[in-house]
């Protein structure tokens, strides 16, 4: 399949469970060699083979950019999900040789700003932790808000704090504890971009409480990857290939294009690069877009899907694939 | 779109809109002579409270007291008026020092002090789109002659000798933002004394 990127096969050196949600991976070259450079923020699609079913999950790179020896992700368990994590968790075992995508990075620094200001959210702490590493060796001006449930399922807060002296700054929600945002954007040097990762709640809070307080749209950035939703099955003509192709409950459009031999376009898989956007020839029936990629006027017009992540309910869908 | 009609050009060329009060944690104004008719259109329609957090930054050039009583009489936190852009640079530089992210920088009048301007707040890490940018008055250019690398202010004509070499150069819509100016380039340069006789293009 020529769709994302180059692949990459890797093999797991190590399996490490940092809390009771979190397990860390570490993947080397299969056979030896450097693995390509990657810019803070980068993440990298995981192929896993979970008997008939190829499931393809994207997973920020938390290692040092510069180390090419090896890749590091760190897989939060989502019992409720529809088995990625659970399948990292129960059956990737150090030895094991996987298949990885190149990386690609929809959430880089800008490098312009004289100063980065990072809030993160429970599991969306890994891109910074490779733009932290990045910007030291830089020297770059950087500040660490990170929000997490409990000190127990603090994902490298420990670490962190210790590495990154009184430049990181923990949040326990257990405690009451909460950043408080509007004093944090007010005293910001001009310069200042604000960098977000997290549940699609906090993401939102930073880019409306940004915008209110007159920040520029340019110097707020936002990485959510979302998981695909589940919904009603359906059923999808695909003109170009001249197949009929059917969408399951707990499968995207995406997946199942992809399981009928279709060669579709994708990077992200997650509603937000924007690489797998298809032309809609006709349809009878309403789209469920999850996407953060199309803008309200095309959600509603009717001639684009995302099918990474959005859905359909209805008669007939044909797709310019 | 702005009020003053330019002819189409190249999309080197700058474009300007018409202000409008954002939500912000201050509002630096910066303008020259007319420019100063945006800021008082501007303040038809906010409130008071807008004023407290602005600092206006003001340079009448010909327009002389015309508009700076008005535009002390806003009100602002701070008002500066100065004789020249020239003589306003260090306050501008101190102001954009000062302020923090979420503070609105407003610009109006003439290319020259918009281009500078806009320069200089993004030399403070303000994205050039986020800044506001409204022509008024005259069309004048600030020109840099690319033989010389010297800049001749308040360019009318087409071609026009530059103020420093003394090249008659041909006025270009090629544009620096680096610079805060326009291209020109010697006009006879194919043609050694062959110079056409000068229009006067801008006002």
């Amino acid at each position: 399949m020529s769709a994302g990127t180059a692949k990459l096969n890797v093999t797991v050196a190590e399996v490490k469970p940092i809390n009771d949600l979190v397990t860390r991976f570490k993947f080397v070259r299969t056979g030896g060699g450097d693995l390509p450079t990657f810019s803070g923020g980068a993440h990298t699609v995981v192929e896993m083979q979970d008997g008939d079913i190829t499931r393809l999950n994207a997973y920020s790179l938390m290692s040092n950019p510069a180390d090419r020896g090896a890749y590091t992700i760190s897989v939060r368990r989502d019992d409720q999900g529809r088995g990625g994590s659970r399948f990292m968790h129960s059956q990737v075992k150090e030895g094991m040789e996987m298949v990885i995508s190149n990386p690609v990075n929809l959430f880089s620094l800008d490098l312009r700003a004289g100063k980065h200001l990072m809030l993160a959210g429970g599991i969306g702490i890994t891109p910074f932790m490779a733009q932290m590493h990045q910007l030291s060796m830089m020297g770059g001006h950087f500040e660490l808000h990170y929000s997490v449930r409990t000190a127990s399922l603090g994902t490298y807060a420990k670490e962190l704090t210790e590495h990154y002296p009184g430049r990181v700054h923990i949040y326990h929600d257990d405690q009451n504890e909460a950043v408080d945002l509007k004093t944090l954007l007010a005293n910001q040097p001009l310069g200042t971009h604000v960098y977000v990762c997290g549940p699609k709640g906090m993401i939102e809070w930073v880019h409306s409480t940004a915008e209110e307080m007159g920040w520029p749209r340019e110097a707020v950035h936002s990485e959510e990857f979302l998981a695909p939703a589940s919904g009603k099955p359906f059923e999808v003509k695909c003109a170009v290939s001249n197949k009929i192709v059917q969408v399951g409950e707990h499968q995207s459009l995406l997946e199942a294009l992809e399981a009928a031999g279709i060669d579709a376009p994708y990077l992200c898989r997650g509603g937000a690069c924007g690489q797998c956007e298809t032309s809609v020839i006709g349809y009878d029936g309403k789209f469920l877009h999850y996407d953060h990629w199309l803008t309200d006027e095309q959600k509603a017009g009717g001639k684009h899907i995302m099918p990474c992540v959005s859905r359909f309910e209805g008669k007939t869908l044909v797709l310019d694939r | 779109m702005s009020k003053t009609q330019f002819p189409p050009s190249i999309t080197s060329r700058p474009v300007y809109g018409e202000l409008e009060a954002r939500s912000g944690s201050g509002h630096l104004m910066i303008a020259d002579a007319e420019g100063a008719e945006a800021i008082l259109d501007l303040a038809k329609s906010v409130d008071q409270g807008f004023w407290a957090k602005a600092h206006i930054i003001y340079i009448p050039k010909k327009t002389g007291t015309k508009y700076s009583s008005q535009l002390e009489e806003l009100g602002a936190g701070q008002y500066y008026a100065g004789p020249s852009y020239e003589a306003a640079q260090g306050r501008i530089r101190r102001a954009l020092l000062d302020c923090h992210m979420g503070t609105q920088v407003y610009l109006s009048g003439t290319e020259s002090l918009m281009g500078q301007a806009m320069a200089e707040a993004t030399a403070a890490g303000i994205p050039h789109t986020a800044i506001q940018a409204e022509h008024r008055g005259s069309t004048a250019r600030r020109m840099q002659c690319v033989h010389c690398k010297g800049i001749t202010e308040d360019v009318t004509t087409d071609p026009f000798e530059c103020s420093h070499c003394g090249l008659s150069l041909f006025v270009r819509d090629h544009y620096s933002r680096r610079l805060a100016a326009f291209q020109g380039v010697r006009v006879d340069a194919e043609d050694p004394g062959n110079i056409p006789e000068k229009v006067e293009l801008f006002k």
